[in-house]
């Protein structure tokens, strides 16, 4: 039987130490809705859509009030749409009409956002695959749910430098064609490296074509229950404090676990994975800069932040896979800006760089995130800024991704409010020097060899 | 059917215990179990509770109760008992 201090701890974690679920996502592939007719095509996505996850929110509602855990959004991820819409799409445009459909649908179940306007071009682009990214500035600036994401580079593959180039140009079109809103249109495009087809966060997940029809795949997440937890052990050995983040992730797990098997039950969908991210929300005590500073380091940025990031996430993985048979997705510690308030705080410190960033990249789960830049970025710039975090992914066999915000109209020492889960962030700074000459190469950087590590 | 556990943290003052029992009995919730402690003069109580014979959805339960407790100033929660057994147990 479940004691006073268990149901206690458990009550705190979700009163006041922000443990959520953050998201139940359901995965659903629209291979079966391929069609050459573009309107045929439009059609089958929505019927597909609003059918499969008809009853998506309202169960995720009833799981949350039932069990007493926030489920804090309901999402769907699909089948990259370079894919789907190749034999009907002649043009950006028709892709942008495909956008419309998907969040026409998205909007019909209920759903916060909708995943998967993807490409998956590691090695290369088909002529549909380069309409799909060429059609994202629209596609964003004309949809209110619809996430992107373009996986340009993997460890087995190498880095589609062709697909870099493009995309710089097309981050920094998103945010001209959403600049009323400060830019936010990037907010929704992720660029990745080594991308996980189980991915149930936004804005980079897809249901990879490696995946069954539906799945149902959950996201939990709880930085200010790691915080907490670590404050009791303030001062203790390393191994004190490894055992205590993994505890702890070990929990959160379970309650992910718990919520995607009922969920799965009850919508009659297979059961995908759980990914335990530390997600940070703008939310105070929501911040993972502030696990890295209860950790030891008086800023995130600070030396040793990298040190102590590397083991939070790795801590956050051994835990979880205890917890859980099905681990997947990013699971580990996310490290965004504007989301982050510890990591504003950083910011305009002083303590946090964008190169500095770049490095705790290497050893978290995802990559350069949420950063607002200066609207006068050149897409040179962002396309190097790309490459370097694609090849930090590639080299070390790990998902690392983009999401940079070149906020136009505004320079350092603005900032911008983007609302929501999204939050506001300082504008940081941009190194000024060029990379033109390497980001014009044509082609692709071939894949790393897998012997003699160094 | 799964236990619900009930848990009350607040400021402790007199008939806490006596208007949720009241609450729970006029619905048909059996109680199994009632432990509670106060901890820095904040009241602590956990129910365990089985809702087999209730006319009204836990659903339901939980947001009256959660309304219960505002009114008393105290933060009620309801929660099935699966919450706890995944994260203490393993």
């Amino acid at each position: 039987m479940i004691n006073i201090l268990e149901a206690k701890e458990t009550v705190d974690m979700i009163a006041r130490e922000n443990l959520d679920v953050r998201t139940i996502t359901m995965g659903i592939s629209l291979l079966d809705c391929i069609d050459s007719d573009l309107g045929r095509l439009c059609d089958n996505i929505y019927n597909k859509i609003t059918s499969r996850a008809a009853k998506l929110v309202k169960t995720g509602e009833e799981i949350s009030k039932e069990y007493g855990i926030p489920i804090v959004h309901k999402r769907i991820s699909v089948t990259p749409i370079g894919l789907i819409g190749a034999s009907a799409c002649r043009t950006p445009d028709d892709f942008v009409q495909i956008a419309r459909t998907l969040d026409k649908a998205a909007k019909k179940v209920g759903v916060n956002f909708l995943g998967g306007f993807s490409a998956i071009v590691s090695k290369g682009m088909t002529p549909a695959e380069e309409n799909l990214i060429r059609s994202i500035p629209k596609a964003l600036a004309e949809t209110d749910v619809v996430c992107s994401s373009v996986n340009v580079g993997s460890t087995k593959t190498g880095i589609d430098m062709d697909a870099v180039r493009l995309l710089g140009e097309m981050v920094l079109q998103t945010a001209e064609y959403t600049k009323e809103q400060d830019s936010l249109g990037c907010a929704k495009l992720v660029i990745f490296c080594n991308a996980p087809d189980d991915n149930p966060f936004m804005a980079g997940a897809f249901h990879g074509v490696t995946e069954g029809d539906t799945v149902i795949n959950v996201g939990v997440s709880g930085p200010g229950v790691v915080k907490t937890a670590l404050q009791a052990v303030r001062g203790e050995s390393f191994e004190v404090l490894c055992e205590t983040i993994k505890k702890t992730a070990f929990k959160v797990t379970r309650v992910g676990q718990l919520v995607a098997k009922e969920a799965s039950e009850r919508l009659g969908v297979p059961f995908g994975i759980v990914d335990l991210s530390l997600a940070p929300t703008p939310a105070i005590g929501d911040s993972v800069a502030d696990i890295l500073q209860e950790i030891g380091v008086d800023y995130a940025g600070a030396p040793g932040t990298t040190a102590a990031l590397a083991l939070l996430n790795d801590q956050v993985k051994k835990g979880g896979v205890m917890a859980s048979s099905y681990v997947g997705g990013l699971s580990g510690a996310f490290i965004p800006v504007s989301e982050d308030q510890g990591m504003i705080d950083a910011v305009n410190a002083g303590a946090l760089h964008l190169e500095k960033l770049e490095a705790m990249t290497c050893v978290c789960s995802v990559g350069l995130d949420m950063i607002a830049i200066p609207g006068d970025t050149k897409a040179s710039t962002i396309s190097g800024i790309i490459a370097d975090e694609m090849a930090i992914g590639m080299v070390n066999q790990k998902t690392t991704a983009v999401r940079l915000i070149p906020v136009i109209g505004k320079g350092v020492g603005d900032t911008v409010e983007f609302g929501g889960l999204l939050g506001h962030a300082p504008i940081m700074p941009v190194s000024s020097f060029g990379c033109e000459r390497f980001v014009s190469r044509k082609g692709r950087i071939p894949a790393p060899i897998h012997s003699f590590k160094n | 059917m799964k236990k619900v556990i009930i848990t009350v943290v607040g400021k402790d003052t007199v008939g806490i215990i006596a208007r949720v029992c009241t609450y729970l009995a006029e619905r048909g919730i059996n109680i199994l179990d009632i432990s509670q402690t106060i901890v820095g003069g904040y009241f602590n109580m956990m129910m365990v509770t089985d809702p087999t014979g209730a006319t009204i959805p836990t659903a339901q339960i939980a947001d009256e109760l959660s309304q219960l407790g505002s009114e008393m100033g105290l933060s009620i929660r309801v929660m099935n008992e699966d919450i706890f057994n995944a994260m203490h147990r393993i």
